[in-house]
């Protein structure tokens, strides 16, 4: 799909989310550029992953609008919001059998035919995503014999693969180390900018995303402040995110101290 | 991908495995008839002996086609299963669904007296016995899937599979101990399992059955991919989880049903052979692994059912003993050989 950069990719409308009419977090306002990383931060248990979910439309909103290139999502059918949206999940994945390969051509499932047999696109494609996220070596390697480094790799590739002009990460960066968190996070701006996706993630490190997004949500339950980290910054967004007794934020280099 | 071709040579080998296994089935028995003569005859030549010629045609062929039917159906439905379940150890026995198709049998064979109404439908006794099976089987899977809506953890399905086993276990138990001594050996008799027991008529039933449940398996081909990755990724991949979840659960009726109420339980092929065919077959594509275990299914319920004749004896052994002594060993083989066991 080719869509203009700079164009509202997402719009999202006082939604409030949540289940069965207990709202987890409500009033949400934000838009999305195409071709920007979104980094969603907040305290666990904040509701997170929840409007991650609700944007991939695995549970319903409670209220309010999600729109997609000016389309409302919840009137798309599942085959055009399979080309819309793609996720990378926190669940482990059911088959650790699964090569690599399997994987991420399993991502090319929203344009295969009726029995899922890869076009000469899809192979294409599938080859393509594999050679970017380097992933060639570990081609015919079966789940159960990658690190989660590796692991977390290849679903973003089975998500880059999908072709979506949206693509939803929970928490890419868990259960990694320094090294391999900072690797993902490159590795999903250079994605954003390269392949003009927008991407939204949620995070713990709200350190490196500070660094790495063009926007940021920060959900807290009241004001769920969103805009570019540096205006977040100066409104003093932070301060309070955690007790002042044990954290205080420090606006001058981006970065938590530990409070004695 | 890489693997086309060995793919298809597998499948070769295969092929020809089913067609030694096919001749080696309906050849041996308690006559033994030599090899050219069965060859013959199945090839339009003329036998040398006419009493060889009505025990093949009439008893051995038709064992031997139920006992195809039998083993692909039920690897079919075992991994089936295990795919719906992302379960390994997920198979039409394990879940329940044998025993309901038992406690579906055991209230026709010995609830006829309570339940009369059946009794009406003496006349087509056999169908109705599949029906009743079919049904019990049914009850069963849907209780089980309801439950694995709610409770997201396999293992705790695998125990409520396994607790209403315990129960329609126990309430065959109530029936046996009121029912008459002729209906219980009836019944006993159908629990050991028996290939043999199937008219023309009623193979054609099983078989019309099992297509339709394969059928429903290729459509769902697609889906079942997908579900490999987990259920909120297929979703997200635009699968119709609902459909595809009713498509799956009335292919695996249809064919642990069906084959349950004519050929009797008949333990571990569908369990033992999905994993099984992965170490022939190092996939986890269902377009290759369902044809796949169509035929080493077939083919193990061949040997098995060869095993069961007892070559040279006038005695035949109850099939559902053969397979979970032959079906046991390999889950434990396998569990001890790769450490773990997967789908």
């Amino acid at each position: 799909m080719i869509i203009p950069a700079n164009h509202t990719a997402l719009s999202v409308k006082d939604l409030a989310i949540g289940y069965k009419n207990t709202p987890v977090v409500s009033k949400l306002n934000f838009n999305v550029k195409q071709g920007k990383l979104m980094g969603i931060v907040g305290v666990n248990g904040i509701g997170k992953s929840t409007l991650l979910r609700t944007v991939a439309q695995i549970q319903p909103q409670l209220s309010g609008s999600i729109q997609i290139q000016g389309k409302a999502l919840e009137t798309l059918n599942a085959k055009t919001l399979a080309a819309t949206v793609s996720i990378v999940l926190t669940d482990t994945i059911a088959s650790k059998n699964l090569t690599v390969m399997e994987i991420v051509a399993l991502g090319r499932q929203p344009y295969t035919n009726w029995i899922g047999t890869l076009s000469k696109t899809d192979t294409q494609k599938v080859a393509a995503v594999i050679q970017r996220l380097e992933l060639s070596d570990l081609k015919y390697k079966k789940c159960y014999q990658l690190s989660d480094g590796q692991m977390q790799r290849v679903m973003i590739a089975r998500a880059l693969a999908q072709d979506t002009p949206l693509m939803l990460l929970d928490e890419p960066t868990t259960h990694l180390d320094l090294y391999h968190k900072v690797k993902i996070l490159k590795l999903l701006k250079t994605i954003a900018t390269e392949t003009n996706t927008s991407i939204l993630f949620t995070s713990h490190e709200i350190e490196m995303v500070l660094q790495i997004c063009d926007t940021m949500l920060l959900l807290d339950g009241k004001n769920n402040t969103y805009g570019q980290p540096d205006q977040l910054i100066k409104q003093h967004a932070f301060d309070h995110l955690f007790p002042a007794d044990t954290l205080a934020f420090d606006a001058s280099t981006g970065t938590f101290r530990i409070k004695n | 991908m890489k693997k086309q071709s060995t793919y298809q040579i597998a499948f070769v080998f295969l092929l020809v495995a089913l067609f030694i296994c096919f001749f080696l089935s309906i050849s041996l028995g308690s006559v033994a008839i030599p090899f050219s003569d069965t060859f013959n005859s199945f090839f339009g030549g003329e036998m040398t002996n006419t009493s060889w010629q009505y025990i093949l045609w009439n008893y051995r062929i038709p064992k031997a086609l139920t006992a195809i039917l039998v083993g692909s159906g039920l690897a079919l439905s075992g991994l089936l299963m295990q795919t719906l379940f992302r379960n390994p150890l997920a198979g039409p026995f394990v879940l329940g669904i044998s025993s309901g198709a038992s406690l579906g049998a055991a209230i026709f064979i010995m609830g006829t007296s309570v339940f009369s109404g059946f009794a009406m439908y003496q006349f087509a006794h056999h169908m109705s016995m599949a029906i009743a099976a079919s049904m019990g089987s049914f009850g069963v899977l849907l209780i089980v899937m309801s439950v694995a809506i709610k409770v997201k953890d396999t293992m705790t399905l695998l125990i409520i599979g396994l607790m209403f086993g315990s129960i329609t276990a126990a309430v065959v138990s109530v029936l046996s101990y009121f029912t008459t001594a002729e209906k219980l050996k009836q019944y006993i008799y159908w629990s050991f399992g028996s290939l043999g027991n199937l008219s023309g008529g009623q193979l054609i039933i099983l078989a019309g059955i099992c297509c339709l449940g394969i059928l429903l398996s290729i459509v769902s081909i697609k889906g079942l991919n997908a579900l490999l990755l987990g259920e909120n990724y297929a979703k997200s991949l635009g699968v119709n989880l609902k459909k595809l979840r009713y498509f799956v659960i009335i292919a695996t009726g249809l064919l642990a049903g069906s084959i349950t109420a004519f050929a009797g339980p008949i333990a571990f092929i569908g369990l033992a052979v999905p994993h099984l065919t992965r170490q022939i077959f190092d996939t986890t594509d269902h377009k290759i692994l369902i044809p796949a275990v169509l035929v080493c299914g077939a083919i193990l319920m061949l040997l098995c059912d060869t095993v069961a004749q007892l070559p040279q004896s006038a005695n035949v052994l109850p099939i559902n003993a053969i397979t979970s002594i032959i079906g046991a060993p390999v889950v434990i083989w396998l569990l001890v050989r790769r450490k773990r066991m997967l789908f």
